[in-house]
């Protein structure tokens, strides 16, 4: 833990919902290549947090954040950031698998359209297969690119969700709750795409689901009513927790 | 039967026998129109100018009148409105100012026309000395369209979810980047929906050009914007109470012109609605 590389760092992070004090002097290290899990009641601020990372939270009304979060050692809560090139760096995927109402291929070419990245039909058409590649739906959809992302099966939607990411070459993927739409089993295999991901991605996850963390996740940060409780390499968390709250959560006494 | 069903019977009849009242004299109406006027359609109406004192031919200048009239008022009020619209739904922030214009907005589209045409008589005709043209006609109507086009395309914004935004965005596009293709093509159909009926209402008022652009008779086509033209409602209004011993049956073609050409607005917004929908990309 002590080791290594830091992608993120939160330092005095608070953030205020018009007076309500959402976030309270986060301290918050992510570490690089490596899948972080916040964990922690509903309302205690998980989204909140990881908005904070792409400045999502801009788009909120009367929202106001103090405090330092540097990625890669520049700093993102600050006037002149650059939000297209922070929101490609930092891509996001959501609960709800929220595809366009388009064609898989049109799905993809949004972000690459956006950014200016690739042209000409040839190399599009490259970028996207990579694209869908990385989340293991090329071979399940190569023929049918022209059909309506809408008609795939969640599953297949949520893939595509971080497909649209990836295509952007981010280098850190946030994903919050992306399973609780999911089945048990298509869950597993998001995780299991995630542990691919790792390599070349930071991640971090907001889940509901301890077993989830415990499963898929290196780091974890237990959070309760606006505060970083714990943060610590999952199985330190899950097996000796140093602090009262983070046990008793995880024992699932409330929640 | 139960009681509840007998109830949900009687409901049922009810809300059909009010429907029946709502629907019944349109009906009625286009049935008079059609039955009446129908004999006097001809090409030669359609296509010929009026003569012998409006009582024999054709309306064609009066047809080319409203035809230039509604798509004048479609340049001018369509952009203006869009833009205004996505300027407050998707641009301006929530304050005291915004909602003003917005209740403004609203309460302006409830204001009768004729006040729109002393308006455009005080404001275009005589301050601008545009004087009775094609132009101060075009922008009175317009100034009458907007606040339909704007409310439209306001409620046709609202209801893109909020969502959708929020995937843009957080892909790292640009707040009009956004707009243009996340939110712009879902809004399209009520747009059109909005404009249509503003368009149509256009299209049959006298009030507002009656000092602004109409003329009274002027067999001959526009030559520039600042002529004055014949118009459909205005010259069915002349030829209906000014002309002594005119034939009914070319007033009654008249008004199924017009309604025929307003009906074939609304089919055009049909088929580009359709059209809206398969072809939406990015
Ligand atoms: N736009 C907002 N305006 C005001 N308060 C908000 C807003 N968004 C969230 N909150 C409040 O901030 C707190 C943290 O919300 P947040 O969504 O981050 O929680 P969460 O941990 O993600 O919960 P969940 O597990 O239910 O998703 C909650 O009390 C919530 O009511
Ligand atoms: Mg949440």
């Amino acid at each position: 833990m002590d080791q290594m590389a830091v992608k993120i760092r939160a330092k005095d992070l608070n953030l205020f919902y018009g007076d309500f004090h959402a976030l309270q002097d986060i301290q918050f290290s992510v570490p690089e290549k490596a899948i972080t899990a916040l964990i922690g009641p509903s309302g205690c601020g998980k989204s909140t947090l990881l908005r904070c990372f792409n400045r999502m939270n801009d788009l909120v009304e009367n929202c106001r954040i103090t405090g330092s979060i540097r990625i890669d050692g520049q700093e993102v809560v600050d006037d002149r950031t650059d939000l297209i090139a922070l929101r490609k760096k930092v891509g996001m995927v959501f609960q709800r698998p929220n595809v366009f109402d388009l064609s898989i291929y049109n799905n993809l070419l949004f972000g690459l359209r956006i950014h200016r990245m690739v042209s000409g039909k040839d190399r599009i058409l490259a970028t996207i297969r990579w694209g869908l590649e990385q989340v293991g739906l090329w071979d399940e959809l190569k023929d049918r690119l022209n059909q309506n992302a809408r008609t795939l099966t969640l599953e297949q939607q949520q893939r595509l969700c971080i497909a649209r990411v990836v295509i952007l070459r981010p280098e850190v993927i946030l994903l919050d709750e992306p399973c609780s739409a999911l089945d048990p089993i298509a869950t597993m295999r998001i995780e299991e795409l995630l542990r691919e991901l790792k390599r070349d991605y930071t991640i971090v996850i907001v889940t509901h689901n301890m077993q989830q963390a415990a499963r898929v996740s290196d780091y974890t940060g237990f959070m309760y009513l606006g505060r970083l409780i714990e943060f610590g390499t999952t199985s330190q968390v899950f097996t000796n927790p140093r602090d009262r709250l983070t046990e008793n959560y995880i024992s699932g006494q409330f929640g | 039967m139960s009681g509840a069903r007998v109830r949900q019977n009687i409901a049922f009849g009810l809300m059909g026998l009010v429907t029946m009242l709502v629907v019944l004299p349109i009906i009625l109406t286009l049935w008079y129109v059609v039955a009446n006027g129908i004999g006097a359609i001809s090409l030669d109406f359609i296509l010929q100018p009026p003569r012998n004192g409006m009582r024999e031919g054709g309306i064609f200048p009066a047809i080319v009148g409203t035809f230039i009239l509604i798509v004048g008022t479609m340049i001018l009020s369509l952009p203006i409105g869009v833009l205004s619209a996505i300027y407050l739904v998707e641009y301006a922030k929530d304050n005291l100012f915004t909602r003003l214009i917005k209740l403004a907005v609203v309460n302006l589209s409830g204001i009768p026309s004729i006040v729109y045409g002393l308006f455009g008589l005080t404001v275009f005709v005589v301050l601008l000395r545009l004087g009775t043209s094609i132009l101060a006609g075009c922008m009175t109507l317009a100034i009458m369209s907007l606040p339909v086009i704007i409310t439209a395309t306001k409620e046709a914004l609202e209801s893109v979810p909020a969502s959708y935004r929020e995937i843009s965005l957080s892909l790292g596009a640009t707040k009009w980047q956004t707009v243009r293709h996340c939110v712009l093509p879902y809004a399209i159909p009520g747009i059109l929906t909005g404009t249509v009926l503003s368009l149509s209402r256009a299209a049959g008022e006298t009030a507002p050009i009656l000092f602004t652009v109409a003329a009274f008779y002027l067999p001959r086509l526009p030559r520039s914007l600042f002529d004055q033209v014949m118009a459909l409602p205005y010259h069915l209004y002349v030829i209906s109470t000014q002309v002594p011993n005119m034939p009914l049956s070319l007033s009654f073609a008249t008004a199924f012109v017009l309604i025929s050409l307003v009906f074939l607005m609304n089919l055009v917004s049909i088929i580009l609605r359709a059209h809206y929908r398969r072809k939406r990309q990015w």
